[in-house]
């Protein structure tokens, strides 16, 4: 073990861990705003009532997305510092146009939805939430575009006396083809999550508490999760299937080992299921759909799909020797998890929505069983997807570019790696727990009483209480 | 103006607002044993600060952005560099966000008192870190010629370091008593006010050998002159904190800190991290700087949006303007 592992594995713990609250974020920002925007249009309590139910489940998750993320961007210069050296004048550019465009207004505008209840205007309280979403969701972008340049780099030169890349077309770098087609998969994947929440606590509302008056707020909430999710779905199968062509095309050796494809085929068919070898050069029981994976990967049934070892022995010659592989359970794996665990999330999303057809109440143990897991779904759908994309490009930072090998800093020890790798999971695992309880003790407190809201004209009282006070 | 020297100075108003708006919420939070006095007390201490701590606080991640955009060599030394202390500011404001967020959850009096002890360490340990940090930054740090950090955690930890860390913990701590008398009514402005001088007085005394020691390590006519002129913003500052003319105390320490920022990045200029070893390791505003179609590009980002969030974070404080009491708390 040396500094590269810890800081490989810290940059992966932290990642996955910050995106368990991001798509949250993204999502529920946006699904929040939407039932504040009916409560304003129509006036009906039960919008208010879920806007601020789900509004301090998403502040719950919202505290925990902030802290983490500033955690990402310290990291790049603590543990990769040359790798900070070498992409700065490329990578810098988004992370601080991020900060500049998406988070001051996400940040700005939280703070005055949250503590502008009752006291702006209701036009502008519902323009803070919008604001805010939109700054979420902003924010992916940036993001994405820095993470595409690490898969698909453009837009720049390496400097020769250097040796550092240099940008010469941003418009390019913000035009990615990876990141065009990453943003939509991934907001598509956040909404996933978020209405994937709003069915659980709503279906749990409706099937534990019968004849509550809130009954039917939750009716609503747990229709509206399951339309989020299924529309969500289709988007993430959609744009995902135009990314496994543009991976394919800039990055075929992710495709051939998120496949375990050895040898170049055509047609090449998709493995559901491989037992074989560790390394999965050597299949014992296999369950392949023919033609499958050349249409995923060309859009042509007939289409050729290159294998591992041609790659391999392509990129020997172009970039000297080497193992140019990722590891190839993890990327087979994490690509199989991703995609059926979101499957799984959309599935029984169709389920609640079919058990609560013309009025009816569902009653079976075992959907509220599938209701409780189901956020779970989404959420490890977006971590193996994650574990997928940035393991597959493995073993490059920058594809074709950079190794990861020479990307960490050099002048920082191991024992310095393994304290903050140490101390960080520590205190993300002990926060996870305290946050965990909390969504879950405020998701069974239900919707809160609406009925002692102040008029709207006595928004001079000086002496009234705050509205949502920390 | 040349390019790298625009950005310079931008990276120094962004540290500077960083340390002017999340010192004040430093102050609250480690003053939230001191003028809280029962749990109703202590949230209003921390509503004072409620909606902007965010906001605030993205100056940081903003700072940061900008120098990895900027100045990459400058961002990969000093955040490789500076990797413990770094770590524990981490830590720290992680603690922190979320207890501002969490501690009202629950009704137990033993998880508020937890989530106050991260508000008060989570604030304290920063609020001295940033000072030992820039104190730093300025005499210079062992780099060799490929502006790789050689030295260990010890080498941050001298004298100097450690009054410029005494300096910035004063420095907020006295800030954010003088914002509690600005946002507060009744009993807590009254002693947050009382409390300002008394912390001033000592911080003055602190800020002023620093400054001064400062510039015997380095030093031209602007930064003395930014010096006595911080010096005599933070007297000013604590004499109308006597007399209880809180917006002008207010507008004195917040004058202080950034005139102390302003002076420390008068003196480096024009280097960014200098070297005590090699004189080839000196990190400079220019050998550090991206190239110029980058900073082109950024200043252009730069000048169309800093305005428009100056514009909005400001009419935040404006919508929260007025000061709150206990009678602002709600029951539950």
């Amino acid at each position: 073990m040396d500094a590269l592992d810890v800081a490989r594995w810290q940059f992966g713990v932290t990642t996955v861990y910050h995106f368990l609250f991001v798509p949250l974020t993204i999502g529920l920002s946006v699904l929040v705003a939407i039932l504040q925007t009916m409560w304003h249009r129509t006036g009906n309590e039960r919008y208010l009532k879920l806007t601020k139910f789900y509004g301090k489940l998403f502040l719950i998750n919202f505290a925990m997305g902030v802290v983490t993320g500033i955690v990402q961007e310290f990291q790049f210069g603590m543990n990769w510092s040359d790798y900070s050296r070498f992409v700065g004048d490329i990578f810098g550019a988004p992370l601080a146009i991020e900060a500049l465009v998406a988070f001051f207004l996400e940040s700005t505008f939280i703070g005055l939805w949250i503590f502008g209840w009752d006291r702006l205007p209701k036009r502008l309280h519902l323009a803070a939430i919008w604001a805010a979403a939109i700054g979420t969701n902003l924010s992916a972008y940036f993001i994405l575009a820095a993470n595409s340049f690490m898969q698909n780099p453009v837009g720049f030169r390496i400097n020769p006396d250097s040796g550092r890349a240099e940008l010469t077309d941003f418009v390019a770098v913000l035009t990615n083809k990876v990141a065009l087609v990453t943003f939509p998969h991934t907001l598509a994947g956040s909404f996933l999550v978020a209405g994937s929440l709003v069915v659980t606590v709503g279906l749990w509302h409706v099937m534990r508490n019968r004849g509550s008056a809130d009954t039917g707020a939750y009716r609503f909430a747990t229709k509206f999760g399951s339309w989020v999710v299924l529309v969500s779905a289709t988007l993430v199968v959609l744009t995902g299937d135009i990314q496994g062509k543009i991976m394919t095309e800039v990055q075929p050796m992710k495709m051939a080992a998120a496949e375990g494809l050895y040898t170049t085929e055509s047609p090449a068919s998709f493995s559901v299921l491989t037992v074989g070898s560790l390394d999965g050069s050597r299949e014992v029981f296999a369950l392949k759909i023919p033609y499958l994976l050349s249409f995923l990967g060309t859009g042509d049934p007939n289409g050729t799909v290159q294998g591992i070892n041609d790659l391999q022995a392509q990129y020997a010659s172009q970039y000297g020797p080497g193992n140019y592989a990722p590891i190839i359970p993890v990327t087979y794996w994490s690509f199989r998890f991703m995609i059926g665990f979101g499957l799984a999330a959309a599935a029984i999303a169709l389920l609640v929505l079919w058990s609560h057809r013309k009025g009816r109440t569902p009653t079976s143990r075992w959907l509220l069983r599938a209701g409780l897991v189901m956020p779970v779904l989404p959420l490890l759908a977006n971590s193996f997807g994650w574990i997928f994309t940035e393991m597959g490009r493995q073993p490059w930072i920058v594809f074709g570019e950079m190794l990861t090998r020479n990307g960490v800093s050099r002048s920082v020890s191991l024992t310095e790696v393994l304290t903050s790798f140490t101390a960080f999971t520590l205190i993300y695992a002990t926060l996870a727990v305290i946050e965990f309880k909390l969504l879950v003790r405020y998701a069974r407190a239900g919707v809160p009483d609406v009925s002692d809201r102040p008029a709207d004209d006595d928004t001079d009282d000086a002496e009234r209480p705050l509205a949502f006070a920390y | 103006m040349e390019l790298t020297t625009v950005w310079f100075l931008l990276v120094a108003v962004l540290f500077t607002g960083y340390f002017i708006l999340e010192g004040f919420d430093f102050g609250v939070g480690m003053l939230l044993p001191v003028l809280g006095r029962g749990d109703r007390q202590r949230r209003v201490l921390i509503n004072t600060i409620g909606p902007v701590w965010d906001g605030n606080e993205v100056w940081l991640i903003t700072a940061g952005g900008a120098m990895f955009a900027a100045f990459p060599e400058w961002y990969a030394t000093l955040f490789s560099g500076f990797y413990l202390p770094l770590l524990l500011i981490l830590l720290a404001l992680i603690a922190r966000g979320v207890a501002f967020e969490y501690r009202h959850k629950r009704p137990e009096a033993s998880w508020k008192r937890r989530w106050d002890q991260a508000i008060f360490w989570g604030s304290a340990i920063p609020a001295v870190l940033w000072g030992v940090a820039f104190a730093n930054i300025f005499r210079g740090v062992p780099l060799d010629a490929d502006h790789e950090y050689v030295g260990g955690l010890l080498d941050l930890l001298h004298p100097y370091a450690l009054l410029g860390g005494l300096t910035t913990l004063g420095l907020f701590a006295t800030h954010g008593a003088v914002f509690l008398a600005l946002k507060t009514t009744g009993d807590i402005r009254q002693r947050a006010g009382a409390l300002a001088v008394k912390l001033g007085v000592g911080t003055a005394v602190a800020a002023v050998a620093f400054l001064g020691w400062s510039l015997t390590i380095r030093a031209n006519a602007a930064a003395v002159v930014l010096a006595v002129g911080a010096a005599l913003a933070l007297l000013g500052g604590l004499a109308a904190a006597r007399v209880r003319r809180e917006g002008w105390a207010f507008t004195g320490t917040a004058l202080a800190i950034a005139l102390a920022v302003a002076t420390l990045f008068a003196a480096l200029f024009p280097n960014v991290l200098p070297s005590t070893l090699d004189p080839a390791g000196t990190l400079t505003a220019t050998n550090a700087a991206s190239t110029p179609y980058t900073l082109k590009i950024m200043t252009w980002v730069a000048v169309v949006f800093t305005p428009i969030v100056l514009a909005y974070q400001g009419w935040t404080y404006w919508v929260f303007r007025r000061r709150i009491g206990v009678q602002n708390i709600p029951q539950h």
